[in-house]
């Protein structure tokens, strides 16, 4: 923690110019080739490997990304960010089933209903912190999964079904995979950058400042937790918009999204991909999706082997695995 | 001696490229012949395992085998994986094996959510769909569709026979331990208007929160009712619990008997017949019921690892063999290709099998056979392994299953 801790002291877009263009958004070189590389890997990805597992591994590592802004550059971990995923898939399901919304506005409306959420749990949770944080928002999440167990909206244990992707801006019908990957791509990249941005700025400076020493920053004279609420909001909206594109990719959107199960899952894509680092969340959702998909066919054994890969991952990799790779070739991901 | 390793590299290489090259015109043969391929999706390693799992993949085998398909050459693998209980985990396999792997079945899908979700995805990519474990009634109302049979059970059937049945052998007043979310609410509201309809009457109902452990004072409560009848309209863990703490509490003992809404005989043979005696429950097939059911469980036990098959499994197989059947009628080619003919046709033909006996499919889709009230027998009448019921009542076909005009199926109207 240290170590991370000087590294992100370290002024970093001065220290060591990232590739031009993309200095801009804040990278540096290893981030930039890396970035490249990500780039690369969408573009071809789906004329490698099956387009709807893709979009669900997009859709849970911009989830990933949304946690990580809050747990790995403000320090807080919330453990209810199931209710932000989850509802953001409900409303937007509902949204373009029942009101006929077209996808994008779907998509929208599952991105408000997060950062409504977030708001309110936020402002009740950020009054504490540490292991208090976490159970308040682990209380609020369950009191959510609660409500859509029994609003008629949400269909009970049956959830929502047979969502139509309809037509982006009314012009591209999304029922072809490659379509809805395009839109889905899109959406992760957006926010994937939106979460760089929101770190390399001024605002995402004190959040680091908040994280490193919280009474420092408020001698300092920040407002310490109107910047923690911002940031829970941001976090939330994200999480809300990243559940309601999973949900327009499946078509479904039930209670396994806002099950308490979820929050843990979001917490060990990050702890596997890499805490407070740019690119570990995305490959720790790469890791888990994966396993919880090609490990499928393995009937029983899915857990057991789940467990023996989380074992070696905390033991060998125990900044994640963009944390100890970083480390190797003595860069920052 | 660099020249020799090389060529030996070399004539190792073109060695393994003997068996490629040898395997090319026999994979053209294989396509000559027709091949179907069978996807069981369900869950493997969480709550309903043991009523899903590898023994509906050995029933799948079973009915492969007992059909003689292979020698009316069409070839049919299985594969199967772990939905782990979640929509999205399931959709995406399903959406792959069809798309990629060419499934043309999925079978089995307990969870009614991700029952429903397969539902969806099948009849757009219009496959095959057999379900035998989900027990959502919504499979054959609003969301029915032309490539889907709904095999083995559903809700109201649970309801109907344990309800209306039970009223039949004189147990006349019900208390309802209900779980408070809608599979509950809808158990409860369908079993009370049996119960009425066959004029009894319920004395209460009291709901406790999903997965509670502490079900003392509404066992209480259920006692002080005076009721015959304490109802579970609960499932899985919630009411594994609520039977353990009624045999603590000596509810059966004392002559009141608990109906189960929905069980199987795995979570008999699980909770033990000390814990389960006295339980009343609904199936629609027992290894034990007759010789035809005795004969499938004798052909299929010994790949069970000590399972023995419940309701869900027998459906499987059941509905794996009547899809054989109809692709022998059919030709192999023409199932693959339109798998809503293909559900027509076997809504065409009358069914027959060891497990369920003769029987028909639906419009909506609902395969139609007897549904039996069974009771759990007391440790000293049981003779065997797996010797759990006694049968007590028998609801016809007819009378068992939801009636087309009430389940508002939009396949119907059309």
């Amino acid at each position: 923690m240290a170590g991370q801790a000087t590294a992100f002291t370290a002024p970093t877009p001065h220290q060591s110019p990232g590739l031009p263009g993309l200095s801009l958004l804040g990278f540096n070189r290893a981030q930039s080739i890396a970035f490249l590389l990500l780039l690369a890997v969408l573009l071809v990805g789906p004329f490698v490997l099956y387009p709807v597992f893709l979009m669900k591994l997009l859709c849970f590592a911009l989830f990933a990304c949304a946690f990580n802004l809050l747990i790995g550059y403000v320090g807080l971990l919330s453990f209810g960010h199931a209710m932000f995923f989850g509802m953001g898939g409900y409303v937007a399901a509902h949204a373009a089933k029942v009101w006929g919304l077209s996808p994008e506005l779907a998509i929208l409306a599952g991105g408000a209903v997060g950062a409504v959420l977030g708001v309110v749990s936020g402002w009740i949770a950020i009054r504490r912190q540490g292991i208090y944080f976490a159970m308040i928002t682990l209380a609020l999440a369950q009191m959510v999964f609660f409500v859509c167990l029994q609003a008629p909206f949400t269909g009970g244990e049956d959830g929502i079904q047979s969502v139509p992707r309809g037509n982006f801006l009314g012009l591209f019908s999304l029922a072809p995979d490659m379509n809805m990957y395009w839109l889905v791509a899109g959406v992760f990249l957006a926010g994937f950058l939106l979460i760089n941005r929101i770190i390399h700025s001024p605002f995402g400076q004190v959040l680091t400042a908040i994280r490193e020493n919280e009474p420092r920053a408020i001698s300092l004279g920040y407002r310490v937790d109107d910047y923690k609420l911002i940031a829970f909001t941001l976090s939330a909206a994200l999480a809300g918009v990243a559940g309601g594109t999973k949900a327009l990719v499946f078509g479904i959107a039930t209670l396994t999204d806002v099950y308490w199960a979820m929050s843990g899952e979001v917490v060990l894509m990050t702890l596997v991909g890499g805490l407070g680092t740019v690119f570990g969340p995305v490959l720790g959702a790469a890791v888990i999706v994966s396993m919880q998909n090609y490990l499928a066919e393995f009937g029983a054994w899915v857990t057991v082997i789940q467990g023996c890969i989380f074992v070696a991952c905390v033991l060998a990799f125990r900044a994640g695995i963009a944390g100890e790779v970083g480390r190797w070739l003595r860069v920052r991901l | 001696m660099v020249q020799d390793r090389r060529s030996l590299l070399m004539s190792g290489a073109a060695l393994a490229l003997v068996p490629a090259l040898a395997g090319l015109p026999s994979r053209g043969r294989a396509q000559g012949a027709t091949s179907l391929k069978i996807g069981v999706l369900n869950d493997q390693s969480g709550v309903y395992r043991e009523v899903s799992g590898p023994t509906s993949t050995a029933c799948v085998r079973q009915a492969i085998q007992d059909s003689g398909i292979a020698a009316k050459g069409v070839n049919v693998e299985v594969v199967q994986a772990d939905h782990q209980n979640k929509a999205d985990v399931g959709a995406t396999i399903a959406r792959q094996w069809i798309d990629r792997d060419g499934v043309d079945v999925i079978v089995d899908v307990p969870n009614s959510a991700v029952a429903l979700a397969i539902n969806g995805i099948v009849r757009e990519k219009n496959k095959v769909y057999l379900n035998s474990t989900g027990g959502t009634t919504e499979l054959t109302g609003k969301q029915c569709s032309p490539n889907t049979v709904h095999w083995t059970y559903d809700t109201y059937m649970l309801a109907k026979s344990t309800g209306g049945a039970m009223v039949k052998t004189g147990a006349d007043s019900w208390f309802f331990i209900t779980a408070d979310y809608a599979f509950g609410h809808d158990l409860e509201r369908n079993t009370s208007a049996f119960v009425q309809a066959a004029g009894g009457k319920v004395l209460g109902t009291v709901r406790h929160p999903l997965q509670s452990t502490d079900f003392s004072s509404y066992l209480l409560q259920a006692q002080q009712s005076r009721a015959k009848v304490i109802g579970l309209a609960n499932a899985g863990t919630d009411t594994i619990n609520c039977v353990k703490q009624a045999a603590e509490f000596g509810v059966t003992r004392r002559g009141t008997k608990i109906a189960v809404m929905l069980m199987f005989i795995n979570d008999v043979h699980s909770l033990g017949l000390t814990a389960a005696q006295g339980l009343v429950c609904t199936e629609s097939f027992y290894w034990d019921l007759n010789d035809r059911t005795r004969a499938f469980t004798n052909r299929v036990k010994g790949s069970l690892g000590g399972n023995y098959p419940a309701m869900s499994h027998a459906g499987c197989y059941a509905s794996v063999l009547h899809y054989l059947k109809t692709v022998a009628d059919l030709g192999g080619a023409a199932a693959k290709a339109d798998g809503a003919a293909t559900v027509a046709r076997m809504k065409a033909m009358p069914t027959d099998d060891d497990c369920f006996g003769a029987g028909t499919i639906r419009e909506d889709g609902r395969k139609l056979h007897p549904v039996y009230l069974f009771e759990v027998k007391k440790p000293e009448e049981s003779k065997g392994a797996w010797d759990y019921y006694k049968l007590v009542q028998t609801t016809p076909a007819e009378e068992a299953w939801r009636p087309v005009s009430e389940g508002a199926c939009p396949l119907v109207r059309a």
